[in-house]
């Protein structure tokens, strides 16, 4: 685990290094090509604000309310108490539809438990090894009118499941 | 569907605190979350900004076509019902590079794009195609190599460490990629 920790820390200077070493190699002018990328990742920043504002106050309403414990308690009675904490399960649920309502539940996690707790290093897995499956795939097949998705879902949910299991695994050991 | 969970959350949220004796605190919480997002994004405006930047330098360095190139022989292997130099492979790797870089805008219309030139070669028009089946299983099993979002909401919060999860997250999403990838090969022998 420490050797995944190290690596951790040097996979994103590696990656900064290999990109502009690249690009002074091909005679690019980086400073104006960054700033041009930067422009970019600042307006959609800007761009999701309005959507996380909305969906942080709707979870700390949710929160606040006292719903989501009992919501939390309920499923886990549902599911095995033991194996897997009833707040990841709402995440998992919430993250088949939608990133950012996704998101909002994990940084309520942070909040609550901290980033680096168990949990908190599980749902920081789990929200990067999975996508939005019922998104993602009404856009894609919407797009060419396709009606019989086959094994489409199935295939991406046991995907997903191993995502998952993988998460807990790991955010157990680290 | 975001529409209707939103709208419930709220409800919910005030119709349960009105009932629980919570609708004080459910006041403050809203005001405290706007507040919370709101500061969440000046963390992430200047993370997410620096990695675009970034990743510009090497989009027009030329690192997403060498890339691509690199990413043919494993489109040959996965999607042997595309032909060889059918422009759903090139559409398909270019979505793929840009998914594992975290470039969401360059990956859904490449993605999108790989999916029409994909029906091109469907003839039962309506129903996904084995090469559709696992292109999406495959988009949708998380490709993204280094989560910078989830390490700038760790950031924000308090993480000693927010990128320790860089390592991990890589390992899970290329277990999901593989099992993804194994279920879509085994299932599309069964699936009529």
């Amino acid at each position: 685990m420490n050797l995944i920790l190290y690596l951790s820390d040097m996979i994103l200077p590696l990656v900064l290094f290999y990109f502009i070493a690249t690009g002074f190699l091909a005679g690019r002018p980086v400073y104006d090509d960054f700033v041009d990328g930067a422009k970019e990742g600042f307006s959609t920043v800007l761009g999701v604000l309005p959507t996380l504002i909305g969906l942080m106050a709707g979870v700390a309403a949710l929160r606040a309310s006292g719903f989501l414990d009992f919501l939390a308690g309920f499923l886990a009675r549902l599911f095995l108490e033991n194996l897997i904490m009833p707040e990841l399960i709402s995440v998992i649920l919430i993250k088949l539809f939608s990133s950012s309502a996704a998101t909002g539940l994990a940084l309520d996690i942070f909040r609550e438990y901290g980033t680096d707790s168990q949990i908190g290093l599980a749902v920081s897995l789990m929200l990067s090894c999975t996508e939005t499956i019922f998104y993602t795939m009404s856009v894609y097949y919407m797009s060419v009118k396709i009606k019989k998705t086959r094994y489409t879902l199935p295939g991406a949910l046991i995907a997903t499941a191993a995502g998952i299991i993988m998460s807990l695994i790991l955010s157990s050991s680290m | 569907m975001l529409n209707f969970l939103w709208g419930a959350m709220i409800l919910i949220g005030v119709i349960w605190g009105a009932f629980h004796g919570t609708l004080g605190t459910v006041t403050e919480n809203v005001l405290a979350g706007t507040r919370d997002a709101v500061s969440l994004c000046i963390t992430m405006l200047g993370i997410l900004s620096f990695w675009s930047g970034i990743l510009k330098i090497g989009e027009r360095a030329g690192l997403l076509e060498r890339f691509s190139r690199g990413l043919r022989p494993l489109i040959r292997l996965l999607f042997p019902q595309v032909p060889p130099g059918h422009p759903a492979e090139q559409a398909m790797s270019v979505n793929i590079i840009a998914n594992m870089l975290g470039l969401g805008w360059a990956a859904t219309p490449a993605g999108l794009k790989a999916m029409e030139s994909l029906d091109t070669l469907n003839d039962r028009k309506g129903i996904a195609t084995n090469s559709m089946c696992t292109f999406l299983i495959l988009n949708m099993s998380s490709l993204q190599l280094i989560p910078i979002n989830m390490i700038a909401y760790r950031s924000q919060y308090g993480s000693v460490s927010p990128a320790a999860i860089v390592m991990p997250a890589l390992l899970a999403t290329a277990v999901s990629t593989v099992v993804g990838i194994l279920a879509a090969k085994v299932l599309e022998r069964t699936w009529p």
